[in-house]
């Protein structure tokens, strides 16, 4: 036996493997949970439901992600534990799917631009070199397709609906817009996946990303936001940095399991 | 006790006791022929092994069949059995057999049509509304695309004033 005169290139740290799949578990988390608080509130009967059955696929798709999470970690945490027992500060979404409803228009748009990314990052996902990570995309895919066909469709609506919708609709984008940079920086993190065929190229996906969203806003009769250079671009979610909002939202969805624990229903 | 003394049950035993397990929220229609079922394993010492793949991410069913599965096997005296859940290659609606199509149809669900290929985005394209399983009219429309479970849409016939729900194809 003798040595390598070259040393074998180290695997994937795990540490970047587990960054990608709390970013990619928590987005659906946290989205899921902000379209859950419609449940019952939502402007018709069939509206209520499709909503509820959205936020249940990405919580679904977030339960697979921080399962596999709490694997690549090894420290014996499952889903439950890193839903419910983790802070604000450990969360790795993105700032666009924290921001609270507001009115039905606001949801509408967040979640069409949210929705538009998830197919865009979950097609590229499916050919990752990760055999676990591309068998979890391509189910959440076919699911994202429906979730982008409802958004995308009352993006229509609303947009070349009455003047009030169209008002509205048009603020959220226009609110909206600062937080979608995020979605596509590529930090060290993702680099290092990206090169490593495991994560997305994020900065790449952009483009499509920008021209399918064109597509339904020209359609919509609604105006793509401009970018200036006096628009602040938010960032900060993918290391924990969030806006005031998430930690609201987790002390409701947090507070049943850390006021009982390990109770069972 | 008795387990260990009797013969390892036989794969095609196990899949007849698969048959009997209904989906809970489609109950015409067996775990197998849903296509939840993927593999059946007993290995030498008589362990089964039920590999099974969960429809939508988030439907609620999946663990009440995974229930429902090992409760029929010990039933029938298999009380070594597990059920493991894969993901790959996901659920699709194309291993809905004809048989099964048929009873869907005279259950009052539309059944799934081919899964489209290709198309990332399908936004802008119209999809169109399944024949009436009551009726087999074609003068219908799709209400909603999310029903009261994951897997179905909402549809409404025109022709006989029929509300149905459709499998959607996925």
């Amino acid at each position: 036996m003798t040595a390598p005169s070259v040393l074998p290139s180290p695997p994937p740290a795990p540490h970047d493997e587990l960054e990608l799949l709390l970013r990619l578990g928590d987005d659906r988390l946290v989205l899921g949970h902000r379209l859950s608080e419609w449940c019952g509130h939502a402007p018709i009967l069939e509206e209520d439901i499709a909503l509820a059955n959205v936020a249940l696929d990405l919580l679904g798709q977030a339960t697979m992600l921080l399962r596999r999470a709490g694997e690549v970690e090894g420290k014996g945490r499952d889903e439950d534990a890193l839903a419910y027992w983790r802070e604000a500060v450990e969360f790795r979404n993105c700032l666009l799917v924290e921001q609270p409803n507001e009115d039905f228009g606001f949801t509408i748009a967040r979640q069409f631009l949210f929705d538009v990314y998830a197919v865009v990052t979950l097609d590229a996902l499916s050919r990752s070199t990760n055999a676990e990570v591309a068998a979890i995309a391509a189910k959440s895919l076919k699911e994202a397709k429906y979730h982008v066909r409802h958004s995308g469709e009352w993006m229509l609506m609303l947009g070349d609906g009455t003047e009030e919708s169209h008002r509205r609709v048009q603020r959220a984008l226009d609110e909206l817009w600062r937080f979608t940079p995020e979605l596509f920086a590529a930090d060290d993190v993702a680099a290092r996946l990206a090169a490593q065929g495991i994560g997305p190229d994020l900065p790449a996906l952009r483009a499509q990303w920008h021209t399918l969203v064109s597509e339904v806003v020209e359609r919509a009769t609604l105006t793509l936001p401009h970018e200036s250079s006096h628009t602040p671009h938010l960032h900060g979610g993918r290391t924990g940095m969030h806006s005031e909002h998430l930690g609201h939202l987790l002390a409701e969805m947090q507070i049943v399991a850390r006021s009982h624990p390990g109770a069972k229903w | 006790m008795s387990d260990s003394l009797a013969s390892p049950p036989s794969r095609a035993a196990i899949l007849e006791i698969l048959d009997t397990v209904k989906d809970p929220e489609v109950p015409v229609l067996s775990v197998r022929e849903l296509g939840i079922v993927r593999n059946v394993e007993v290995d030498a010492s008589g362990a089964v092994t039920v590999t099974v793949t969960p429809t939508y991410s988030g439907c609620p069913a999946i663990q009440v069949i995974e229930d429902d599965i090992l409760a029929a096997l010990a039933d029938a005296g298999i009380t070594n059995a597990r059920v493991v859940t894969s993901y790959a290659p996901a659920w699709t609606t194309d291993w809905i057999g004809p048989d099964a199509r048929a009873k869907l149809k005279a259950y009052g669900i539309a059944p799934p049509r081919p899964v489209e290929q290709g198309g990332l985005v399908q936004l802008l394209r119209a999809r169109t509304a399944p024949p009436c399983p009551y009726c087999d009219s074609r003068d219908t429309e799709i209400r909603s695309e999310f029903g009261p479970t994951a897997c179905k849409s909402v549809c409404w016939c025109r022709s006989c004033g029929q509300p149905f729900e459709e499998f959607k194809s996925f």
